[in-house]
């Protein structure tokens, strides 16, 4: 076997490693289900893959981590047939093969689950999964009994329990990704890649997709995981490899690392993780009293100190993303107040929160937080143009200097302060949306899920300026489905069940099991281990 | 998905300093600009070819102030256009205008408040599209395909099928006279005076930077404070007074005020905007462009007039220019990223764009 990784790497047979063996697999796991050998791309000037190798066998789960930038989705989009490699070769089961387009993936047996679920909103679960391929009769009709049936029968298999006659249109953001899921296996998938497939989900929802995952190993299919978070690789793969800059840099069984192996092979440094700095907790900032919005949350009181991280927890859907949308002026509550330095606040649209001095960093950074063929120039100083420049005339100089200030404040990699922000990374990206609120002198800063889809690198410093802004007197919100995000940024965690706090956890006695516990609806207790993940998804109807 | 956009997609990254300034000059648009002009010295190449005529001041008098009522509405269009948006009433509020001139007139009204009067009237019926679009939150395409309609209605339940024409000289010289001792028309005058302040407003201003930004992403433009609906709301009734005026300088052009003034306008009102490069989908366009566009419709329209060209055929010709503007910029753009490859595999650049060293 001539196709030994490139770095000086440990690669064993899973076998010795203890307590991942799975029982009675269909295939051997150490067969080689698909090979990637010396695979190079290239895009214009940018180098996304030079001479990567990677292998994987039927199964067994394999994490591929690494930086924004390190060529993963490169990888992956080669797999699923969006790209064609410039050099090197793909084996299937021994045979090379080409594949010049999704079709032919589909063809080969490769599955490939996207971050964000591709679903067609207005289909009905049924029709989604067997969109491509639906059971049909003579002439060609399609046979909507089987087809349920069919998809029945799927989610049975996968322990999930959803409607399968339901239109995919307001199903969680979870149920749609296990769609999606779904929709792979039922090609009898090989290979299922699967991208970053967890940045969405909450806690329990992501042991739910797990055991799912697991379940297709143990079917002796071959899976791809890649992911930003490493102790989900931990949790669930059996091998991983580490890429960066595009180069392969590590193939290892899971047991023979530690989180501080993977993240310095993925940043090329030794890393500390969420340098959370103590601030001394000034004066109540903003306070919310009994705020109200009908379908979204009820009777949520809370305070914000000068300061102060203030964590919010909870299930996707819990209210969280509603809560600030009201904080900010985009949605109005129905009942209840806010005060921001003990004066009442009325905000009717995010320029009067932005006035007030409440400023939010939404949760979908491409849709809301930038416009992408804007200049990281233009996009800082949109907000606070008219404040800028009260008599029209804008002073590009002027503003630059401004933009510029920010981007070496908040370390921001980029050629200048012209940049278009689509050609940034997307912690970098992620940088010029704080820098834009940074830039109107808020009170509070609310931010939604602000490193979710960044790398490691990116994380740290996204805290790190967290951290120092609070320590700077700015009242905080930290939105996030990172549990050990949440549980090491915050003074304070709010958790939320259904558009209600259910528990606020002080610093000290924050921990990922009261959080979670909360988080599903419990009010205190102790462990939660008890039911399987398999559990049914919106039923909800625990004693 | 996009996560590692800057290695999927470096074609779109800016590497030359000449796009600095992206929202008020894009590259291809400078180039747009650039085209324009070749075509234009083309028509007017055409134009001499045609008849000894076209380059004598007079037909210069002619040609453009044959323009003007369009090119006036197509500034306001311009930039509902770039906030992607669009104005189809805009003919209609024309012929509104021109209606109710002459039913005041008529009246005897003295001009000195009907012209207030008919603007105040435009401003009234951009400010109605302007609600449905920006406050209720209709298409704007829907919304006022049915001012169109309405308010061409309102022209002839004013005026029925009378004419109006006795309007005082002075009056009629505004609309088809010259400043004295030159080619000038006066409504020239006043389209060079608008093109200025529009220039201005969408180059220069953050005004038009909100313009550009809510055309390119209004949901971001929103959570950045931009007060979209109000914007989009002043739009367009700033749409509906030049509209307005262009009713009245219509009016005084043929001495005529009738219901059905304008009818057919807004296709030569859009073709002007995206031949000047504007981009149907919004974000992307020049001032500049499109008062280039107006000198280049009107040499053609010209061209044909003395080569004795019917007008059915110069509809003909207005309508293939329009399916030409919207392909176009396609069409060169495919090709820059073609050429681009190319001389990109000649001689590679040292360093990938996309990693970028930090700034400072």
């Amino acid at each position: 076997m001539g196709d030994a990784p490139g770095a000086g790497s440990s690669v064993r047979s899973r076998v010795d490693t203890p307590g991942v063996a799975p029982d009675g697999p269909a295939d051997s796991p150490s067969r080689s289900r698909l090979e990637v050998r010396n695979v190079s791309k290239r895009f214009d000037a940018t180098a996304a893959l030079t001479d990567v190798s990677l292998e994987l066998r039927a199964g067994e789960i394999h994490a591929l981590v690494g930086e924004n930038g390190a060529g993963k989705s490169t990888l992956v989009k080669i797999l699923a047939g969006v790209h064609v490699p410039d050099s090197g070769t793909i084996l299937l089961d021994g045979v090379e093969v080409q594949i010049p387009d999704p079709v032919t993936a589909r063809l080969l047996g490769i599955a490939v689950v996207h971050q964000e679920p591709r679903l067609f909103p207005d289909l009905s679960v049924a029709e989604n999964v067997f969109l491509a391929h639906p059971p049909t009769r003579r002439l060609g009709a399609i046979s909507w009994a089987e087809m349920r049936q069919m998809a029945a029968a799927l989610f049975e298999e996968l322990g999930v329990h959803l409607d399968v006659g339901a239109t995919v249109r307001g199903l969680s953001m979870a149920d749609q990704q296990l769609i999606e899921i779904a929709k792979a296996l039922s090609v009898d998938a090989r290979v299922l890649i699967l991208d970053e497939p967890t940045s969405a989900l909450s806690a329990h929802e992501v042991e739910r997709l797990f055991a799912i995952v697991r379940r297709a190993r143990d079917r002796g299919v071959a899976v791809l995981f890649v992911s930003h978070r490493l102790e989900e690789v931990f949790e669930l793969c059996d091998r991983a490899t580490v890429f960066r800059d595009g180069r392969h840099i590590i193939t290892a069984s899971v047991g023979d690392l530690t989180t501080a192996d993977l993240v310095r092979h993925m940043v090329g440094r030794a890393v500390t993780l969420f340098p959370k700095a103590e601030a001394p907790i000034g004066e109540v900032l903003l306070e919310v009293r009994h705020l109200s919005r009908p379908g979204a949350f009820q009777d949520v009181s809370f305070k914000v100190h000068a300061g102060e991280i203030v964590g919010m927890a909870g299930l996707v859907g819990a209210g969280r993303t509603e809560i600030a949308r009201v904080l900010f002026g985009i949605d109005q509550a129905s009942g209840g107040e806010m005060l921001l330095d003990g004066r009442p606040l009325h905000l009717s649209s995010p320029s009067a929160a932005l006035r007030a001095g409440i400023a939010y960093v939404p949760e979908d950074r491409h849709r809301d937080g930038l416009i992408l063929d804007f200049s990281i120039t233009d996009n800082v100083t949109l907000p606070i143009l008219p404040r800028l420049f009260p008599h029209l005339l804008v002073h590009p100089a002027t503003e630059r200097t401004l933009a510029r200030g920010f981007v070496d404040r908040l370390r921001v990699r980029a050629t200048s302060v012209d940049q278009l922000v689509q050609a940034l990374s997307g912690g970098n990206q992620q940088k010029v949306v704080i820098a834009k609120w940074l830039a109107t002198h808020p009170k509070v800063l609310i931010l939604d899920e602000p490193t979710r889809g960044v790398d490691i690198g990116a994380k740290v410093e996204v805290h790190r300026i967290v951290s120092e802004l609070a320590a700077s007197g700015l009242g905080i919100v930290l939105i996030s489905s990172d549990l050990p995000e949440v549980l090491a940024m915050s003074d304070r965690i709010l958790v939320l069940h259904e558009g209600r706090i259910t528990a606020e956890i002080p610093r000290a006695e924050a921990s990922e099991e009261r959080v979670m516990f909360a988080a599903t609806g419990h009010d205190g207790g102790a462990s939660a281990e008890a039911g399987g993940p398999s559990e049914a998804s919106h039923a909800g109807g625990t004693a | 998905m996009t996560k590692e956009r800057a290695v999927a997609a470096p074609e779109s990254a800016p590497v030359s300093p000449a796009v600095a300034r992206p929202w008020a000059h894009p590259s291809v648009l400078a180039r747009w600009e650039f085209f324009l002009v070749l075509i234009l010295g083309l028509f007017v190449w055409m134009g001499t070819r045609v008849s000894p005529y076209f380059l004598t001041p007079s037909n210069f008098a002619n040609l453009t102030s044959a323009m003007m009522e369009v090119a006036i509405m197509a500034l306001p269009a311009t930039l509902i256009i770039i906030a992607g948006e669009i104005d189809l009433s805009v003919e209609s509020t024309l012929g509104l205008a021109s209606a109710i001139l002459g039913f005041l007139w008529a009246a005897g009204v003295p001009l000195e408040v009907d012209i207030p009067l008919v603007l105040a009237v435009g401003g009234l019926a951009g400010l109605l599209n302007g609600l449905l679009v920006a406050r209720a939150g209709l298409p704007s395409l829907v919304v006022t395909l049915g001012t169109l309609a309405l308010y061409r209605g309102l022209a002839q339940v004013v005026l029925g099928t009378r004419a109006i024409s006795d309007f005082p000289s002075g009056f009629t010289a505004f609309g088809f006279g010259t400043v004295p001792g030159s080619p000038i028309p006066w409504t020239l005058i006043v389209f060079a005076m608008l093109g200025a302040v529009f220039w201005f407003v969408a180059h220069a201003t953050w005004i038009g930077r909100q313009v550009f930004a809510v055309g390119k992403n209004k949901d971001a433009a929103r959570y950045a404070a931009v007060d979209v609906a109000a914007l989009k709301t002043a739009l367009f009734v700033v749409s509906g007074v030049l509209a307005a005026l262009a009713g009245i300088i219509l009016t005084a052009r043929f001495s005529s005020a009738r219901g059905d003034n304008g009818s057919g306008l807004v296709l030569t009102v859009v073709t002007i905007v995206l031949l000047g490069g504007v981009d149907i989908n919004g974000g992307k366009g020049t001032i500049p462009g499109v008062i280039l566009a107006v000198f280049t419709l009107a040499t053609l329209q010209s061209a044909l007039n003395l080569a004795g060209v019917s007008g059915d055929y110069q509809t003909v010709a207005v309508g293939l220019l329009l399916i030409v503007s919207i392909t176009a910029p396609y069409i060169a753009r495919q090709a820059r990223t073609v050429i681009g490859r190319v001389l990109r595999a000649r001689h590679p650049p040292p360093d990938p764009v996309a990693h970028g060293e930090v700034v400072g």
